[in-house]
This record gives C-alpha cells, sequence and structure tokens, in this order.
C-alpha cells in the first residue's frame, strides 16, 4: 500500500472544513464531533508516518513530487525530515486540544470548525511543503481563518487586534514574496533544496549580484522580515499580545503552540540553508535582537494585568530561546565550524524547545481559557483569588504547565532550556549569562499568577459556586500535562527522531 | 461623340433616374428598383471604361461586373425580404412610417 | 546488607513511588498516603544503611556507574549514579530524620483536610533530596537540586490561604533561583569546557584529576583560575538554598510552613543541601589552593561568606519572638558555620556539623511543633510561658536540644563538631578572622537559646492559651525522644579521641589523639558557651511577673539596636528599595518600549500606509476618475447629438447619401484629381 500519505495529511483537515461548508444544517454536537474527528486524522496520520519514519535519513522522506506548473519550474513537492515531523506531530496534539478547549462555545460551531480545520491544513502545509510557490500559499491562507476566528470569536477589542495580526503578518510576507520573486529571477527555481544547493556552493549569491549588487542583502532583508513578523523576534512582537489575548481560547493555543512555530521553521528550512552567509552576517545583530525577546519579553510580561497577555509575553520570551539558540550558533559558524558540541546542544535544544513550548503555552492558554469561562469573561490578574482551594484538580494541571513553563526540571521545558544554555553558552556566553535575567523574570511573573490567582483566601471571581475540571474540560489539558511528564523524563522520546538530523546541520555549518 | 461618352452618358441618365426614383417614391419596392438602376448604371461605367480602354488586363472589366450582379442579387433578395417583414408589420409599404430604427 | 552504587536509584525511588500514591490518592485515603510515604521512607532508610555498609568497606572509593540518558544531536548526555561515604551518611541521615518526621506529621497535621496532599509533597521532597544525594553528574544534581525547591516551594505555600504563606513560598522559590542562575551558569561554564558533568567517570569525570588541572590552569578575566570563577559560580547555588548572607532573606519567611516542613526542610536536610554541593565539589573548591598568583581562592570567599551569615543569624536571632523565626535565624547561623568549616579548609568538619545539626534541629523544630500544635498555633514567645510543667517530654528533649546546639560540653553532639569546626578554623593559615566570629557567635547561640528556651517553658503561663496547653500525644513524643537521644549519643562518633566519622568520611584515615590536644581552644569555647548561657539565665530567668506586652529586658536596655535586629537588619526593606525597585523599573521599562516606541512605531508605519491610502484615493477621485468621467461624458453626448441625426427615415438616409454622392462628384471634379 503506498497511500500519498503527507498529501493526505494536509488536505484531510481541509475534506473537513468541505464537508462541514456543506453539511449546512449540521446540528452543533453533529459539526463539532465532525471537526474533531477530521483534526485528530493529523495525530493519526502522523503516527503511521511516525511508523515509516527513519530517522537515520537526514534528507526528506516519503517525498510526493509532481510538476504542477512546468512552464515556471513549479512542483507540487511534499517531503519530511525530523523537523517537520516533530512540527506534524506537535500541530496533531494541538489541534483538537485547542478545539476540545474551545467545546463550549456556543457560537456558530460549524462555522468555527471548518475555519479551525482549514487554519490547521495550512498550518500543516506550511511545514511540509518543499517548494516556495505552495509553500508561500498555505502560509498565507493560514491567515485568513485566524482573521475570521479572531474577529468573530474573539473578545472585546478582537477586530482591532484581528487587523493588526493580518495586516502586520501579511505586511512581512509582503517583503518576503519579493524576496523570492527575485530569486525565482535570478535562479529560476524556488525549490528549497535545488535553492539550498545554490547557496551552498554560492552560485545564489553570484546569480542575485548579476541583478544587481544590492540585491543579495535585499532579498536577505525581505526574507528576514517576512519571517521575523511570524515568529515574532523582538521588535516586531507587538501584534502578538493583543491577536492571542483576544482570540479564543481554542486559537490562541493554536497560535502559540503551531503558528509560532510556523516563523522559527521558516527560520531553520529557509534562512538558514539558502541564506548562510547572510545570516552569519547579521547573526550578531539578530543575536542582540533574540536577547532583547528573552529578556524583554519576560519583563514586559511582569507588567501585564491581564492573564492571556501575561501569557503571550511568556510565549515571546521561549520562542525567543529557539531563535536565541539559531543565531548564535550562526554566528559562530564559517571555517572550521563552531564547537560541534556547543553547537548541536544549541540546535538540538532549540528543536526541543519548539516542542515544549508549544505544550506548556498551549496547556497554559487553556488554563486561562477555563478560569476566563469560570469568571464570565474576566481575566485579570486581581480578578481571582484562591482557586486552588475551589478547584484542586485543575489548581494541579496548572500549576504543572505552569512549572513546565518556567523550565522546572523533571518537566519537559527543563530539557530544551537547559541545551539551549549550554549551547549559547559555548558560542556566546555574555548572552547565555543575560538570558538568565529572563529565566528570573520568568519565574519571578509565573510564580506571581500562580499566587495570586490560586492563592490566598478566595476572592473575585473564585467567590461562590466555583466547580472543579469536568469532562471535556479535562479533555485538552491532560494529555498535555501527561506529556509534559512524560517528555521531561524521556526527552529521547523525541530526540530520536531529528539527532542525526542535527548533527548533518552542524556538520554543514563549516562554510567557508 | 466617342462610343466610350455615349455608354457614359447613357449611364448618367440611368444613375439619375434611379437616384430620383430612390429619392422621389415612397413605396419601398419602387426605392429598391431605383437603387438596383443606380447599381446597373454602375455596372455600365466599368463595362465601359474595359472595352474602351486600351491595355487593360482581360476580363477584368467583366469580373467585375459578375461579381457586382451576383451581390445585386443577394442584395435584392434581402432587400425584398425586408420589404415583405416591413408590409407584414405595418399593413403598408410607406417608408415615411417605417421610423422605428430611429436611433 | 549492601547496596552497590548501580541499585542506588532505588533510594529515591521509593519515595517517588510513594509520592505518585499520594497524588492518585483521594482527599478520604489517609491511611494509604501516610502509610506509603512512611514505609517509602523506612526501606529508603534500610537502603542507605546498606549502602553506607557498602560505602565504608572502601571509604576511599568514590563508586559510580553511569548510564546514557538520552542522546541529542552529536552529544550523549550521561548521567549516573555516586556512591561514596558522603553520600552514604547523607542518605541515611536524610531517611532517618525524614522517617522521624513523617511520623511526627501524622499527629501533627491530623486535623489538616489536605493531609494525604501533605505526605505527597513530603514524599516528593524526599525523593528529590535523596536523588541528590546519590547523583554522579552535576545536571542530575541541578535536577533534583530543583526539585527539592519546588517541593519546598510546595510544602511553604502549603496553607496557601494564608496570603503571607504563598508570598513566603514565592520569595524562597525566587531568592533561591537568583542563586540557581549562579550554579547554573557554573554547571554550563564547566559542560562547555569539560563536555561532561558527570563527577566521577573512570578518569574523565569533571572532579578528577586531569580535569581539575585542567580548570586550575586556565586564567579567566581578571586573573582568576578557570577552577575559581567555576567553583564561585557553583557556590551562588549553595548561598541561595542553604540561605547564606546576601540570600539568607527567604529562610525565616519559610517559617510559614507548617512545623515538620520547617524541621525536615528548613532545618535538617535541604537547605544543607548547599552545603553538602560544596563538600562534593570540594575538589574542584580546593583545585585553585596550590595557585599563588589568583586574587583570591574560591574557599576565602566560602569562609568569608559563611563567617558573616554565622554571626548575622545569630545576632539576629536575638532578637526574634517567634519561635520557629528564633530557630530559623539559628539555622541560618549553623550553616554559615558549615560553611565557614568548609571555607577553612575541613568539609569533614562540615559534614559532620551538618550530620549533627540535622538530628539537633530538627529536634527542636519538631518541639517547636508540639509546643505549637499544644498551644492551638501560638508561637510567639511573648504569649508562651511555662509550659515546661504541662508538657515534660517536650521540656526535656528541647532542652537537650537546646544543649546541643549551644554545644554544651562533652556530652552532646552539638559541642563535638563545633569543636571540630572552630578547630579546623583555628588552624586556617589565611586569617583567624572566621576563628573569632565563630567565638563571637558561639556566645549568641547559648544567649538566644537560653532566653527561647526560658521564655517558652519556665516562668507563668502568659496567655490562656498557654496555660491550657498540654502533652501531645506520642505519634509526636516518640519521634522527639528518639532525636534526643541522638544528639545526646551521635556525637561520638567523631570525636578527636575516635576519629571514626572522620577517617570514614574523609577515607583518610584519621589518627586518635588525645580531646586536650589543643586545651586552649576548647576550654575557651566551654567558657563562652558557659557566658553565653549564665548571660541568657541572668537576663532571662528570674523574670518574675511578666506579662505578654512587657518589653524585653534588652530592648530596654539597647532599645535602638534591639530594633534593629529584630527587624532583622532590614535586608528585606533593603532589597525592596533597591533590587525590588530595580526588577519594578526594568518591567516598566520593557512595558513601556512595548506600547510606547515598538507599537507605536507600528502605529506610525500603519498611520503611513493610511495616509497613502488616503492620498491615493484623492488623486484616484480627483484626477483619474474625474478625467474618465469627463471623458465618457464628453462621448455620450457626441453619441447623442449624432443619434438625432438616425430619425429613421429611409428618406432622409437616401438624400443624404446623394448629396454626399454630389458632393464628392464636385470635389473629384472641382479638386482635380487626376
Amino acid at each position: 500500500m503506498n497511500l500519498p500519505l503527507l498529501s493526505l495529511l494536509v488536505f484531510m483537515p481541509w475534506a473537513g472544513a468541505v464537508l462541514l461548508a456543506v453539511l449546512r444544517n449540521a446540528r452543533p454536537a453533529v459539526a463539532r464531533t465532525v471537526t474533531l474527528a477530521f483534526s485528530l486524522s493529523t495525530l493519526a496520520l502522523g503516527w503511521a508516518v511516525l511508523l515509516r519514519f527513519d530517522p537515520a535519513v537526514t534528507g526528506f522522506q516519503l517525498v510526493e513530487r509532481r510538476p504542477w506548473i512546468e512552464a515556471l519550474n513549479i512542483h507540487y513537492f511534499l517531503g519530511l525530515d525530523g523537523l517537520s515531523l516533530l512540527l506534524v506531530l506537535l500541530t496533531g496534539l494541538i489541534a483538537p486540544a485547542g478545539l476540545l478547549a474551545s467545546w463550549r462555545d456556543a457560537r456558530s460551531p460549524r462555522m468555527f470548525g471548518a475555519l479551525f480545520l482549514v487554519l490547521q491544513g495550512s498550518a500543516l502545509g506550511v511545514f511540509l511543503a518543499l517548494d516556495f510557490f505552495h509553500w508561500f500559499l498555505f502560509w498565507e491562507l493560514s491567515l485568513v481563518p485566524v482573521f475570521f476566528l479572531i474577529k468573530l470569536w474573539g473578545g472585546e477589542n478582537a477586530g482591532r487586534a484581528a487587523y493588526q495580526f493580518v495586516i502586520y503578518t501579511i505586511g512581512g510576507s509582503a517583503f518576503l514574496l519579493l524576496g523570492f520573486a527575485a530569486v525565482f529571477a535570478a535562479t529560476g527555481t524556488v525549490d528549497f533544496g535545488q535553492l539550498a544547493t545554490l547557496a551552498a556552493d554560492g552560485t545564489l549569491t553570484a546569480r542575485l549580484a548579476h541583478l544587481g549588487n544590492f540585491w543579495p542583502q535585499v532579498v536577505f532583508v525581505g526574507v528576514l522580515l517576512g519571517v521575523a513578523v511570524k515568529v515574532p523576534l523582538y521588535p516586531f512582537h507587538t501584534w502578538l499580545p493583543p491577536a492571542y489575548a483576544e482570540a479564543p481560547t481554542g486559537v490562541s493555543m493554536f497560535l502559540t503552540g503551531v503558528m509560532s512555530k510556523m516563523g522559527v521553521y521558516a527560520f531553520l528550512r529557509i534562512l538558514w540553508p539558502i541564506f548562510p552567509a547572510p545570516l552569519h552576517a547579521a547573526a550578531p545583530c539578530l543575536l542582540v535582537l533574540a536577547l532583547a525577546g528573552v529578556v524583554f519579553g519576560a519583563f514586559a510580561a511582569m507588567r501585564q494585568t491581564d492573564l492571556k497577555r501575561m501569557v503571550a509575553y511568556s510565549s515571546v520570551n521561549h520562542v525567543s530561546y529557539c531563535l536565541l539558540a539559531l543565531f548564535a550558533v550562526s554566528a559562530a559558524s564559517g571555517p572550521g565550524g563552531p564547537a560541534a558540541g556547543a553547537a548541536s546542544a544549541a540546535l538540538g535544544g532549540a528543536l526541543l524547545q519548539m516542542f515544549n513550548h508549544g505544550l506548556s503555552a498551549a496547556a497554559l492558554f487553556c488554563c486561562v481559557g477555563v478560569l476566563e469561562s469560570r469568571a464570565g469573561g474576566r481575566s485579570g490578574l486581581d480578578d481571582f483569588g484562591g482557586v486552588r482551594a475551589a478547584a484542586p484538580v485543575f489548581a494541579g494541571l496548572c500549576g504543572i504547565a505552569l512549572f513546565s513553563s518556567l523550565g522546572l526540571p523533571g518537566l519537559n521545558g527543563f530539557v530544551g532550556e537547559f541545551f539551549i544554555f549550554r549551547g549559547v553558552f559555548g558560542l556566546a556566553p555574555w548572552t547565555a549569562a543575560i538570558a538568565c535575567l529572563g529565566l528570573f523574570a520568568t519565574a519571578y511573573f509565573l510564580l506571581t499568577f500562580w499566587q495570586r490567582v490560586f492563592h490566598g483566601p478566595r476572592a473575585g471571581a473564585a467567590v461562590g459556586n466555583w466547580p472543579d475540571l469536568r469532562g471535556v474540560e479535562l479533555a485538552p489539558l491532560v494529555p498535555l500535562v501527561a506529556l509534559m511528564l512524560l517528555l521531561g523524563v524521556l526527552p529521547q522520546l523525541l530526540t530520536g527522531l531529528f539527532n542525526p538530523l542535527v548533527a548533518h546541520w552542524v556538520a554543514a555549518l563549516a562554510h567557508p | 461623340m466617342s462610343p466610350l461618352q455615349g455608354c457614359l452618358l447613357l449611364s448618367a441618365a440611368l444613375f439619375s433616374v434611379g437616384l430620383v426614383i430612390a429619392l422621389a417614391r415612397s413605396n419601398a419596392i419602387l426605392v429598391l428598383l431605383g437603387i438596383e438602376l443606380m447599381l446597373n448604371a454602375a455596372n455600365l461605367n466599368f463595362i465601359a471604361f474595359w472595352r474602351f480602354h486600351s491595355g487593360a488586363a482581360p476580363a477584368t472589366g467583366v469580373i467585375f461586373v459578375l461579381f457586382a450582379i451576383a451581390v445585386a442579387a443577394a442584395e435584392a433578395a434581402v432587400g425584398l425580404a425586408l420589404v415583405i417583414a416591413l408590409y407584414r408589420h405595418q399593413k403598408n409599404l410607406r417608408l415615411q412610417e417605417a421610423t422605428r430604427l430611429r436611433g | 546488607m549492601q547496596l552497590s552504587a548501580t541499585h542506588l536509584w532505588m533510594i529515591p525511588a521509593l519515595p517517588l513511588l510513594a509520592a505518585a500514591i499520594g497524588s492518585l490518592t483521594p482527599r478520604g485515603g489517609r491511611k494509604l498516603a501516610a502509610g506509603a510515604a512512611i514505609a517509602a521512607m523506612i526501606g529508603a532508610f534500610v537502603l542507605s544503611c546498606g549502602a553506607l555498609v557498602t560505602a565504608l568497606a572502601q571509604p576511599a572509593v568514590h563508586a559510580s556507574a553511569n548510564f546514557t540518558w538520552f542522546a541529542l544531536g552529536n552529544e550523549v548526555v550521561r548521567v549516573g549514579w555516586l556512591l561514596d561515604p558522603l553520600t552514604a551518611f547523607m542518605a541515611v541521615m536524610v531517611t532517618f530524620v525524614g522517617t522521624l518526621i513523617f511520623i511526627f506529621s501524622l499527629g501533627y497535621m491530623k486535623e489538616d483536610r489536605n493531609f494525604t496532599r501533605f505526605f505527597c509533597f513530603l514524599s516528593l521532597f524526599a525523593a528529590a533530596m535523596l536523588g541528590l544525594l546519590v547523583a554522579n553528574s552535576l545536571l542530575l544534581l541541578f535536577v533534583c537540586w530543583e526539585l527539592v525547591g519546588l517541593a519546598s516551594y510546595l510544602l511553604i505555600g502549603f496553607w496557601f490561604h494564608k496570603p503571607a504563606a504563598a508570598a513566603a513560598a514565592k520569595k524562597a522559590f525566587l531568592t533561591t533561583r537568583i542563586g540557581d542562575l549562579g550554579l547554573l551558569l557554573g554547571l554550563l561554564w564547566l559542560y562547555h569546557v569539560r563536555g561532561s558533568l558527570l563527577c566521577y567517570d573512570g578518569g574523565a569525570g569533571v572532579l578528577e584529576q586531569g580535569s581539575l588541572t585542567a580548570l586550575a590552569g586556565t586564567t579567566v578575566a581578571g586573573g582568576f583560575a578557570l577552577s575559581t570563577a567555576i567553583g564561585l559560580l557553583i557556590f551562588c547555588g549553595a548561598i541561595g538554598k542553604s540561605g547564606q548572607f546576601p540570600l539568607h532573606v527567604w529562610l525565616p519567611d519559610a517559617m510559614e510552613g507548617p512545623t515538620p516542613v520547617s524541621a525536615l526542610i528548613h532545618a535538617a536536610t535541604m537547605v544543607a543541601a548547599g552545603v553538602f554541593l560544596v563538600a562534593r565539589v570540594y575538589p574542584l573548591m580546593l583545585a585553585d589552593q596550590a595557585l599563588a598568583s589568583v586574587p583570591v581562592h574560591a574557599l576565602t570567599v566560602v569562609a568569608g561568606i559563611g563567617a558573616i551569615t554565622a554571626l548575622l543569624g545569630a545576632a539576629i536571632a536575638v532578637a526574634q519572638n517567634d519561635i520557629k523565626r528564633v530557630l530559623a535565624f539559628s539555622t541560618v547561623s549553623q550553616l554559615g558555620y558549615m560553611m565557614l568549616a568548609l571555607g577553612v579548609g575541613s568539609w569533614v568538619a562540615a559534614i559532620f556539623h551538618l550530620l549533627m545539626h540535622a538530628f539537633f534541629k530538627a529536634l527542636l523544630f519538631l518541639g517547636a511543633g508540639s509546643v505549637i500544635h499544644a498551644a492551638h498555633h501560638e508561637q510567639d514567645v511573648r504569649r508562651l510561658g511555662g509550659l515546661g510543667r504541662r508538657m515534660k517530654a517536650t521540656f526535656a528533649t528541647f532542652a537537650v536540644g537546646t544543649m546541643a546546639l549551644a554545644g554544651v560540653p562533652f556530652l552532646f553532639s552539638g559541642f563535638w563538631s563545633k569543636e571540630a569546626v572552630l578547630h579546623a578554623a583555628h588552624a586556617w593559615p589565611v586569617s583567624s578572622l572566621p576563628l573569632l566570629v565563630g567565638l563571637a557567635a558561639v556566645v549568641l547561640t547559648a544567649f538566644y537559646m537560653t532566653r527561647l528556651i526560658t521564655g517558652i517553658f519556665l516562668g507563668a503561663p502568659r496567655t490562656d492559651a498557654a496555660a491550657e496547653a498540654h502533652e501531645n500525644s506520642a505519634v509526636m513524643t516518640g519521634p522527639l525522644l528518639i532525636l534526643a537521644a541522638c544528639a545526646i549519643g551521635l556525637g561520638f562518633i567523631g570525636t578527636p579521641a575516635w576519629p571514626w566519622l572522620q577517617s570514614n568520611l574523609g577515607g583518610i584515615v584519621v589518627e586518635p589523639e588525645s580531646i586536650w590536644e589543643a586545651p586552649g581552644l576548647m576550654l575557651l569555647s566551654i567558657g563562652l558557651v558557659v557566658t553565653g548561657l549564665g548571660a541568657g539565665w541572668a537576663v532571662y530567668g528570674r523574670r518574675r511577673n511578666v506579662n505578654a506586652s512587657s518589653v524585653d529586658p534588652l530592648a530596654q536596655a539597647a532599645p535602638g539596636l534591639f530594633a534593629v535586629l529584630a527587624a532583622r537588619l532590614g535586608f528585606d526593606e533593603f532589597y525592596a528599595a533597591t533590587f525590588g525597585r530595580l526588577n519594578t523599573w526594568v518591567a516598566a521599562l520593557a512595558d513601556g518600549l512595548d506600547r510606547r516606541v515598538w507599537d507605536s512605531l507600528v502605529s506610525l508605519l500603519a498611520r503611513a500606509g493610511e495616509f497613502s491610502g488616503v492620498l491615493n484615493r484623492e488623486a484616484d477621485e480627483d484626477i483619474l476618475n474625474r478625467g474618465f468621467d469627463r471623458t465618457s461624458a464628453t462621448v455620450r453626448g457626441v453619441g447623442q447629438t449624432y443619434s438625432r441625426a438616425q430619425a429613421g427615415e429611409t428618406h432622409g438616409y437616401l438624400r443624404t447619401v446623394a448629396l454626399a454622392f454630389v458632393v464628392f462628384a464636385l470635389v473629384l471634379l472641382l479638386g482635380g484629381v487626376r
């Protein structure tokens, strides 16, 4: 049996969306079930892919490549390596969890589900496409459902947040598209693999320079801008707190768990292999920006009085750790390459961190969502008190997510962060030392969150009837928390998927 | 008077008669008739110039005229059809009354 | 029974299992949770004894069992278990004291509705603490280090509905985390330089000779040896965890937790983890000793911090009124003693004092817990008094603990371990300051303990709660008695005349010598103890007719000094005014940058976009659109004009044709087209 697994992965959620669009008179329960079933297809197919995946191979596997627009040398080209697989599995976990977290949202579940599935399919497309043309389609297509999901199902100021998010991101993508148009004009291909090959021997730069001396830089900056807004890299992050805070819970979970990884993925898949030399040249500067994201992201979170904004800022902080690792490695690349141990620790740590942050941030948003739904939409730091007395199970699960987020050893967050720090320390020691401030600040604001909301006498919205988690509310949290515990002790479940890939990257870093 | 001049005079007379008929009569069939006369005057000119002009290529005038007659026949057919349609529509053939195509 | 390094994991695994059971037990399953916890602890104690037997067979050997945890990229992360006498003695102490405190908790926490949760957290703590002890990898040690911090956080905040407890828990976690960041950086540096964090790995470990030579031989910024820099960073972790100056502020606040927690975590075991850590990496701390040119030796810093803390803690303890705060500052002071011993070069004396302190301080805390339990959670010394008659067992054991802590000669364990520390300080060639500080702390310790015990047990009851107190059940007094026996008897394993502990701990046989080897120092310290006790008795022992609002005699004598000491020298206020404010300021800066600068920039860009849109629209409306409109209007007008000619009259058309014909003919004829 030779199923086109990757195509199925991408298009199953879309098929679900189409089905929901057709089922015009479906009852809410039916619509929700259909949505969940198609959303879970990613996990099932991801499992099937996992069984056929050979971690030892560093190239792309399960490749599907067909000519699409032959005149422009564009192919329908899907494939996956350890990095993609990691993110596909993450999507498979976060998307159903997000749906379950928004299960009780009464407003038009059919529409919500359809948009959510479109979003999920687009994200998977980004993780699996290997030709810029349809990669970019998926990349942009993911914005459309998010816009509507935030605007129609979001909070009070959702309209503004949705506009800001979409326009900011599209603005960034315009530069990305421009950059790739130039690349296409220069080389006649937008196949990631071919471009990487061209980049490796300097042909790409030479051809771009042929268009005009400044083109290599312009293209790099354009692509960088597009990706940096998506991640987001400090200071392009100001769209993030309002968007995450206004989005409905499930969408916030997906945004922070999966969508922010799309940016980091683009760094690894595009900037890293296709523009190694400019990235190396810009890395010291970018390193400072990533550091600012780590430190200022965490400190800014301290000042937030809204829980969702606080968690959103912690997301800025955590994603910046990944970038910190990438930039440190890139800054140290060059003749002879960086210290292999440090580089592989930093890169491996960054990959782990991508997955772990997806779990912990999604779980935190889920918890804030529970608080919000219990408190009738309020999610201020001062709106609660003593919730732990009222809902011990909820407090326990939220506490584990919180401690995972602040990098407590024994939970998943620690391993990634420790090895990012280990790598960055070896490559740029002062950066690591300053980034420690971020660790402290993270602990500070997360514990403040915990203390104000869960501890003390029952107060604010927590007074009165405050049931503990029940039924479907447990469904998204329990698997996430279980994975946090499991991956904290057995990180090899994940590292096994990408170790050879990381080793391969490190070996390729010694570029001239 | 050379034969050419004679022919041209005849054709001019023919044309004038046709023109007067076309302008003066109000019956659509007679107007059509006038137009046919003018057409034949032109044909006569073609033949005359061809016949009395030295160095003309063989048969060009005749071919011209043959084509013109064929076209005129087709035109007459169309014209008569229009006339019939006009008659069916307004139960007479007075052109003064046929003003529905006014712009 | 023997337990080799390979099976050492079982010691922490047992309490971990109990914690898992406890976490899944519903509120009603009190017996199951507590039973599992206590059984696991007893099991761990038995296993630890087995480990001790194994370790003592070859005290100089660091037996390790390493294995691969996971691989990351090219790197293989290895961790392992380490069995040496240090591990084994500590494990036996922790499991023994732990078992007793667990049993005591049965009584103390009887009425608490979160009883099962309490035992779950206690077991989690025990697992993490034991894991910390048996870890052969500094990475694994760090993992457990943070987990004991978590357990401490959870247990300090156990009565989380009290805002003070919640705040204290947070403060403890954050303050220790500051130190932990130093530790983390030290480990990162070590990892980067050595490529491994295994302590002992058949010659390749970071604490083995090859590594130490390399570390001491490298110079970093400021002329420090690399080993000094890493050692001091690691020591930062110990400062945080062991409540050393300047990060001692969290420990007194941690007394908001239930008293058994204070006894186990914040007196006997976890706070001693810092001392244990320095002892564990002692080869590293020692590596720069042979270098003459370094600005400062790592151990000198340790000694200095230890001396400051010892004096500071003892001085503040004099002016505290809460039983547990007095004991907490006493713990700070005693931990300073241990650090001092480490700094002056005798880690064996430090660990000896650590072990002895664990027993008698646990005894004192449990005694305090017994008092507090009996007096319905009244823990202000001024509001107690006269309990000695009604709580004989508690009084007797508390008195034993007091004498052990004060260092009453010969019979009590604290005397011998304190003497060991003072002798080590005496022998330190660098400076005599630690010795002087240590001696000063001896007087203060004896003094504040006399103040405490007279305040609680002697005199007349000063409140109703104190008057109605009565002795607790055997489940609480039993552990007290056992611990009191230890506080008396255990000191004899480390006397100069029979240095069994010293020989076995260090792996180097110490020759027995007469206890009068350095009679001057010993007599001096005995004299100071007597002075302290006497002074305490003179000031507090004979007070009559005092009530709960009487002013402390010391406060009468020196109100200014007493107020400053009672306010803990203002450290909290100082930190709030400096670091706290700095923290707030940076947070405000970060937030302000986002709101004011970056967001404004984006808004500006958006405005620019909007403006260009407006411009564009105006241009479209005024120039392009209007132009098109005009053109099309003209075309339409022309068309309308022409359409008038289309009268629909066939004759009109024909006339036009004729006219045109005539005109063309005239043009041809007259215009002369030839």
